[in-house]
């Protein structure tokens, strides 16, 4: 179900071997291979890909907000493999209002990335350590990287509040 | 977490009873390098925890990406990491372009690489003086911009601007390489490795900067590449990764270098291989400037990079084609793509996602710092304040890496 030269990668080969459930669709673009993985397995996944394949370094967690398509955010993944020297994206359809599971507990790097995330977007991580906002300031209300929230913020100069 | 609790002597018989006090460094220090907030929980002079707050320089620059065209965004590049606009720039440009499919010319290529080059030179200048000073070596920060003086007249002859220049652009350069930029470079490379000398005779084997700097901030491989440190931080650690080895970008992989590694993998460490690293960025831009190739500094793609501009006064297509580029943009072939660089702070990712308009749909930029501050904790945790101004400098990072 995954296309023949994206199976050529070894670690992708692996896992949709030991968790086809979880993969749902699979591409290569540009000399760049992504996975499109199920919500609920993305830990799974991701440990995996980790203990077994060596992809000890997360490059970064971020979103892409796809609205007003249903599901509305894509969380992704890249993940990086030094002693392999190569590199895989990983996605998510996370829908508006859901939560997802956060990896922390595979890369501790995906704290920050997981707030920012959060901040940014809105999204959710279930049992992340510290889930607070990061880039904005704690009072802030909204979500500025949502394709609704406009360019300006909502908030004028100083002078007339 | 310290800044979750509002209560100071809550926080501060928490841990370690009525003697210990929450400190804060301020967004506002000159140690700080830029606006990054610690809070740091302190016990004496001993630092228990500490915990850095970050978001004092945010402009919503990705946000900022999405609603100019692809080639106006590459402006907004220079100002994420300020010290090593450049290297931004590059990044980005060789996303666009390899979303675009776009062959670029050998001579843009090289030139880009001279750049690139020495604005890591420019970068880890601005990183020696500022974290000499703070230790207290005055004179080195001094000698430091005096070199870096240099380096900015030769990129204000290239673009006009000293720091941000944006000159590189999707499909190659801005503008066309000036008249007499060789004299000016080779005099800069004559003159370079005399003067690494002269800060290497300050500071290596001065017993005060090894007191202040031998087995401080010492974090583990395994933990720094789980933590997301990426760079000089990594290679002073051990392990001789660098993306321009590992996945060479803009013909790289036609350059002769060293990769510097250490293997303490503390303060000390990092101090050699970024001062190594400058050594080897002068070896290649001098490679660069003797061996350019001559050609077109702009890829032979007419819906993308604009018409000569002689040809755009005279000639109809050419006129046609320079107003739709710049008044629409030029479309780009939807798709998504995570180009990375070696930046001289690490690993620079920028993940540009298409959907076929003239703007981009969003540009997640990962900048090399948000991931080295991870680690900023785990360094200090149990250290005095003054290694804390060491652990800092050594991190090197940009908040507007950070923050963008």
């Amino acid at each position: 179900m995954l296309p023949e030269p994206l199976r050529e990668f070894a670690a992708v080969a692996a896992l949709d071997t030991r968790m086809p459930e979880a993969v749902i669709a699979g591409k290569i673009d540009r000399g760049e291979a992504t996975l499109e993985i199920a919500v609920a397995r993305i830990v799974d996944v991701c440990r995996f890909l980790k203990q077994e394949r060596q992809f000890v370094r997360l490059s970064g967690v971020t979103a892409v907000d796809w609205h007003p398509q249903e599901p509305r955010f894509e969380v992704v993944y890249h993940l990086h493999s030094v002693a392999g020297n190569e590199r895989l994206r990983l996605k998510c359809r996370v829908a508006s209002a859901a939560e997802i599971d956060s990896v922390t507990g595979v890369w501790r790097s995906a704290n920050w990335y997981e707030r920012e995330v959060f901040d940014l977007f809105g999204i959710g991580f279930r049992n992340h350590p510290n889930l607070r906002r990061i880039m904005m300031p704690e009072d802030w209300e909204g979500h500025p990287l949502r394709k609704d929230y406009p360019v300006h913020g909502y908030r004028y100069s100083y002078q007339d509040e | 977490m310290i800044a979750a609790k509002t209560n100071v002597a809550e926080q501060a018989n928490s841990k370690t009873g009525p003697r210990s006090m929450v400190l804060n460094m301020g967004p506002q220090h000159p140690s700080t390098h830029g606006v990054l907030r610690l809070l740091l929980q302190l016990d004496g002079e001993t630092i228990v925890e500490a915990e850095p707050d970050i978001g004092y320089l945010h402009t919503g620059i990705e946000k900022q990406c999405e609603t100019l065209t692809f080639q106006q965004a590459v402006t907004l590049t220079d100002r994420v990491d300020y010290l090593a606009n450049l290297s931004n720039n590059l990044c980005y440009c060789l996303a666009v372009e390899k979303l675009l499919g776009l062959e670029i010319p050998p001579h843009a290529q090289w030139m880009r690489v001279m750049l690139t080059e020495l604005t890591r030179i420019s970068s880890h200048l601005v990183w020696l003086g500022t974290h000499a000073i703070d230790i207290g070596a005055m004179s080195v920060f001094l000698y430091c911009f005096r070199e870096r003086e240099d380096l900015l007249r030769i990129f204000e002859m290239f673009s006009g601007q000293r720091m941000m220049t944006s000159y590189f652009r999707v499909g190659g350069l801005a503008l066309e390489p000036p008249r007499g930029w060789r004299h000016a470079v080779r005099k800069f490379l004559d003159a370079f490795p005399s003067r690494v000398e002269e800060y290497e005779n300050l500071l290596t084997n001065n017993p005060i900067w090894l007191r202040r700097t031998r087995g401080v901030g010492y974090v583990s491989l395994e933990d720094m590449l789980d933590l997301g440190v990426t760079g000089p931080m990594i290679r002073a650690a051990g392990l001789p990764w660098d993306i321009r080895k590992a996945e060479p970008y803009s013909a790289y992989d036609q350059f002769d270098f060293d990769v510097p590694t250490r293997t303490e993998g503390d303060v000390y460490a990092r101090y050699q291989v970024r001062i190594e690293e400058m050594r080897q960025s002068a070896r290649i831009a001098g490679q660069a400037l003797e061996g350019m190739p001559s050609g077109r500094w702009v890829a032979d793609a007419p819906k993308v990079v604009l018409p000569d501009r002689e040809k755009m006064k005279t000639q109809m297509e050419a006129l046609i084609y320079h107003f739709k580029i710049v008044t629409e943009g030029f479309r780009v072939p939807p798709g998504e793509v995570y180009q990375v660089i070696e930046s001289p702070r690490g690993e620079l990712g920028y993940y540009v996602v298409s959907d076929g308009t003239p703007q981009p749909y969003r540009v997640h930029i990962h900048g090399p710092s948000f991931g080295n501050l991870q680690a900023t904790s785990k360094m200090v945790e149990g250290r005095l304040i003054a290694d804390v101004i060491a652990c800092l400098g050594s991190i090197d990072f940009v908040l507007g890496d950070a923050d963008r």
